[in-house]
């Protein structure tokens, strides 16, 4: 269910993370524990849970002990000033690269945008 | 993290073959351990060390604190089934599961039954007959149901199809919970149980030439691909494992980090650099040796 190229424990916290946005884990919610995420993605529970505590140490989960794993208040936000740090790199700059490469103008690639947002 | 398994300059001989030539790698308590390698790179050699069913010509193994070998509490703690396990020639399925408990304290008859209707063992044929599928998952039932702090699997694939096998990671995942355990799996299959190894470890020729983490061995680990010139010109001084031409292209497999000029200079000559995956790092690593043996033969003919 994960790729090659960055490593799992990433692509698990990525993914979490995209949840938590996406409003599927809401803040004070309780998210899948760490043996869950390992046998649902079939992937080492230690692993995996290096994967949820690089979301414990960014103040995105936190433990309560005995109980499981929680969103923190804030979290939502805290992980969209992360995110939008990384959106030139991960997603403007090959945009550009490819536009280049394809010769797609500023124009065009304005009405492409505005197509894609209207749907 | 206390290490359970440490293997320190294990040598085995075996006449004039040498199996192991000072192996040396650790195995952290309640890791998930691949041992990776060709046909004949000494993983079933020092999965029987690490199992006590054998002893090193020289060397030390130390297994939860003990030399394995014919000491009964570390070996109480140890699940073992080798790819090849022989049972008596009249036995049933029900006679190896009335047989286990007496070897592992922790025995689950309720894990056992599981495994046997997920795997579909035949109840009623002698275990002679069954299938290579059949006889990987006795010896997944043994491994598992035992609930030993040290699992070792040797081959547990073998034979079994494709439902079985992600069966029995999920067994495996969903047990650990409550019964946290320390596994070392030797394999083939390694593009399908690469996630759930935490460590690996590669062997070639009775040589541990890689034990890393599994995350830092692939995250070091690349493959380029491009034009012969560009590709041999970025790879000068790299360690490079394995290469392959088809026409004016090459691809390299190589391990090390790769500074930001060579990327930069990659992204010139339009080479491609990506990540290599365990499968091919560790084919790269049996490649490699394939080709220097030629080249040794090359030279004395």
């Amino acid at each position: 269910m994960f790729t090659g190229e960055i490593p799992i424990y990433q692509q698990l916290a990525d993914r979490v993370a995209e949840d938590i946005l996406a409003g599927t884990y809401p803040e004070e919610s309780s998210v899948p524990s760490t043996n869950e995420y390992a046998v649902f993605y079939q992937i080492s529970p230690i692993t995996a849970a290096k994967g949820v505590n690089l979301l414990v140490e960014q103040g995105v989960l936190y433990k309560k002990r005995g109980v499981g794993m929680f969103v923190a208040a804030g979290a939502r936000e805290k992980l969209r000033v992360k995110r939008r740090a990384a959106f030139s790199e991960r997603h403007i700059a090959p945009l550009v690269h490819e536009a280049r490469l394809l010769r797609i103008y500023r124009e065009e690639l304005d009405d492409l945008i505005n197509q894609e947002d209207s749907k | 993290m206390t290490n359970t398994i440490e293997i320190d300059s294990v040598t085995r001989q075996f006449g004039r073959v040498r199996a192991l030539d000072s192996v040396s790698f650790a195995v952290p308590e309640h890791s998930f351990v691949g041992l990776l390698g060709r046909n004949g790179a000494g993983k079933t050699t020092v999965m029987s060390i690490m199992a006590g069913q054998d002893r090193p010509t020289s060397g030390n193994v130390t297994v939860a604190g003990h030399d394995p070998f014919e000491h009964a509490p570390t070996l109480a703690q140890i699940s073992y089934v080798r790819d090849n396990q022989r049972y008596p020639d009249d036995y049933r399925l029900h006679h190896v599961l009335r047989i286990a408990p007496n070897f592992a304290p922790n025995w689950s008859p309720e894990v056992a039954a599981e495994l046997v209707e997920g795997f579909r063992i035949p109840a009623r044929t002698p275990i002679k007959k069954l299938s290579r599928g059949q006889l990987s998952s006795v010896a997944i039932v043994l491994g598992l149901a035992s609930r030993a702090p040290i699992t070792l699997l040797d081959e547990p694939y073998l034979g079994l199809d494709v439902t079985a096998r992600a069966f029995f990671h999920t067994v495996l995942l969903r047990d650990y919970e409550d019964h946290p355990r320390t596994v070392v799996f030797s394999t083939h299959l390694i593009e399908e149980s690469a996630s759930l190894f935490d460590r690996v470890v590669i062997m070639d020729k009775g040589r541990v030439v890689l034990d890393a983490a599994s995350d830092e061995a692939t995250e070091t680990a690349w493959v380029m691909s491009g034009t012969t010139p560009a590709v041999t010109r970025l790879t000068g001084n790299a360690q490079v494992l394995s290469t392959s031409t088809v026409g004016g292209l090459m691809s390299a497999t190589g391990f090390g980090a790769l500074d930001s000029e060579t990327r930069e200079l990659a992204q010139e000559l339009r080479v491609q650099i990506v990540r290599a995956t365990l499968q091919q790092l560790v084919a790269a690593y049996g490649a490699n040796d394939a080709a220097s043996d030629r080249k040794e033969e090359v030279r004395s003919a």
